[in-house]
């Protein structure tokens, strides 16, 4: 079975998003998308790290294989993530203090987005080769950066309606992202 | 060393960085031990539960065979018995022979993108016939009461004996096995659709059509030597 | 109020007050993924209980000689540990069940319910009390995640636990099933509590 790296976009993207049909990174959805000019920060430093993660899982899963140690994947591939964040921390923190200002608060947030580790189980799984890994990262970063933007826009409305008391919060938010994945629904198998 | 660094020095209560790596290293003795020993204590039982699902899909699809053997189709051509991992490249594929030794069907894998995530099919072809006989699904993560309709609505299933000759060169089947709208098959190598499974239908018939297009025309040279049980 | 012994208390914060699920809305992304049905539901709450309370107990026997400088470090790498050996035992004890959780097993190393204990709770208690915490969270989680599972297949399928229960008549709410399903379901859980908590603190 091959996918072509389009269809791979596509499926990470729209039909089968990260978010809403694969729930991962709900954390961060829930969490920091009631603004909209957070939201857009925290996607790209998600995509941007999915990216390096991507990549490293990609030869460190291959060193594994061919060392026999694949039951080490897991331990490995979180321990690259966790120091990959570190490092990206880092290199903005000396190279671009601005960007860092605006980043800065939701890189540490972003060890802990499955939404990342996911992007690295996934490709292995699904035993995509590196451009299809690539493809795979951006999309996925991609659909995790529109999801938030969607609801942040839904949130920021909301903000100035009045709502029942009793569904303030948590309860709301899910009800609108069940109502945004309902339309996702409307790309399914566009990817092919 | 002036003034300046010693305020940067670590405070009192710091971790001294020999005792770090100490711990460290203690930590990562610990949980070292522990992955392997889980590795290695479940490592019997799940090879044994994934050749009893392997196997059982194999009988399922294959009802009648009595003695399944696992061939291997190396990249030279040349035809193996299954003897533990496959070599790369290597096309795996069941033999089923009934009581008499007689070859009533070969099983094999093969993959497509569903609704949700792969399907694995596991699909019975029948060399007398030239046809695919049926399929069982191996793995799917497909909405359950949706995409699961694949192994049970018996419209679905009527498809089956699915044409798959060989063309005329035999490097290819001679038509290819795809999924149509629901209520359009007007060929048998046609696979009429779900209506309302439609995604699933179609991951099922590419799946089956890229293993056999890849499988089969590799295979017909080696039938004569299979056809008995050896 | 009764006084009842202080390790029921510390259990009960997590089974009930402090519930991950349905008052804390954390570690969401299982919650919804594999909660397409019950049985789902529970394997996953228990695999994760089970991550949660042996790494606390580890986090806690070692908590004098982690360093606090890399005590993040530490701790993901015991969770990590913990999460491929229950993904090792639910291979050994069904592949069905390991086909159908899926990658959202190797997930639970990523869910903040657990990263959270072991930084709230388990480094600053000794192993009993950790344990009992994380016993506690565990058991609301796999609570929440059944109550969530249950709605699902049962209008979903019309069927518990794989057994039907409304008969052939029955036209399945497959939406249910679906990832919308997942949030309107967690959403309308959600409603309740607040709806109950609202009107205990109200009255």
């Amino acid at each position: 079975m091959v996918e072509s790296p389009g269809s791979v976009f596509i499926n990470a993207f729209l039909a089968n998003n990260f978010v809403l049909a694969m729930f991962l990174g709900l954390c961060p959805f829930l969490g920091v998308s009631s603004k909209l000019e957070t939201a857009l920060p925290m996607g790209a430093a998600t995509t941007f790290v999915m990216f390096v993660a991507s990549t490293t899982a990609f030869g460190v899963n291959a060193l594994l294989t061919a060392f026999g140690l694949e039951f080490l994947r897991l331990i490995a591939y979180i321990v690259i993530i966790a120091s990959s964040v570190q490092l990206v921390e880092m290199v903005l923190k000396k190279h671009s203090p601005a960007l860092f200002r605006a980043l800065g608060i939701y890189l540490p947030l972003i060890t802990t987005n499955c939404a990342v580790l996911g992007v690295a189980l996934f490709q292995t799984a699904r035993e995509y080769d590196f451009v299809q890994a690539l493809m795979f990262a951006a999309g996925a970063g991609a659909g995790f950066t529109l999801a938030l933007l969607l609801m942040a826009s839904v949130r920021e409305r909301l903000a100035l309606s009045e709502v029942p008391a009793v569904v303030q919060g948590t309860a709301l938010s899910l009800m609108l992202a069940g109502i945004l994945s309902l339309s996702f629904m409307g790309f399914a198998g566009l990817g092919g | 060393m002036n003034e300046q660094t010693v305020h940067f020095m670590p405070r009192m209560d710091a971790t001294p960085p020999a005792r770090m790596v100490r711990v460290l290293a203690l930590v990562a003795a610990i949980c070292g031990s522990l992955v392997v020993a889980a590795h290695q204590g479940t490592l019997s039982a799940v090879q044994e539960n994934k050749r009893i699902a392997l196997e059982r899909a194999v009988r399922k699809v294959l009802p009648e065979a009595r003695e399944i053997i696992a061939y291997w189709l190396l990249p030279s051509g040349a035809l193996a018995k299954a003897n533990g991992a496959p070599p790369p490249g290597a096309l795996v594929f069941h033999a089923g022979y009934d009581a008499s030794g007689r070859l009533v069907g070969i099983a094999a894998e093969g993959a497509a993108k569903g609704y949700a995530d792969t399907v694995r099919v596991l699909y019975a072809y029948d060399p007398h016939a030239q046809a695919v006989r049926g399929f069982a699904v191996i793995a799917s993560r497909e909405t359950p009461g949706i995409g699961d309709k694949v192994t049970k609505d018996k419209d679905f299933l009527a498809n089956f004996p699915l044409s798959a000759q060989l063309s005329d060169d035999g490097t290819a089947l001679a038509h290819e096995i795809r999924a149509v709208k629901h209520g359009t098959k007007t060929h048998p190598w046609e696979v009429d659709a779900i209506a309302g499974a439609t995604i699933t239908s179609r991951a099922v018939a590419r799946a089956i059509n890229e293993a056999a297009q890849a499988l089969l025309p590799r295979l017909s040279p080696h039938l004569a030597t299979l056809a008995q049980k050896t | 109020m009764k006084t009842r012994p202080l390790a029921w208390e510390e259990f009960m914060e997590g089974v009930w007050r402090q519930n991950p699920v349905f008052v804390m809305a954390l570690g969401m992304c299982p919650v919804l993924a594999v909660s397409v049905s019950a049985i789902n539901a529970l394997s996953m709450g228990l695999a994760t209980t089970f991550v949660l309370v042996s790494s606390c107990a580890l986090i806690s026997l070692l908590r004098k000689w982690i360093p606090k400088e890399v005590r993040i470090a530490t701790y993901i790498v015991i969770i990590a540990t913990f999460v491929t050996v229950v993904d090792y035992l639910i291979q050994a004890i069904s592949l069905t069940l390991y086909e159908a959780l899926g990658a959202f097993i190797q997930l639970i190393v990523v869910n903040c319910i657990i990263l959270g204990r072991a930084e709230a709770h388990a480094s600053k208690n000794p192993p009993l009390a950790a344990i009992i915490n994380a016993l506690g969270m565990g058991v609301g989680f796999t609570l929440g995640l059944f109550a969530l599972g249950s709605v699902r297949e049962i209008l979903g399928a019309g069927a518990w636990f794989g057994i039907s229960l409304f008969g052939d008549g029955f036209q399945p709410w497959v939406v249910m099933l679906l990832p919308p399903g997942g949030f309107f379901v967690l959403g309308g859980w959600l409603l309740l509590f607040s709806f109950f908590a609202r009107r205990r603190a109200g009255a």
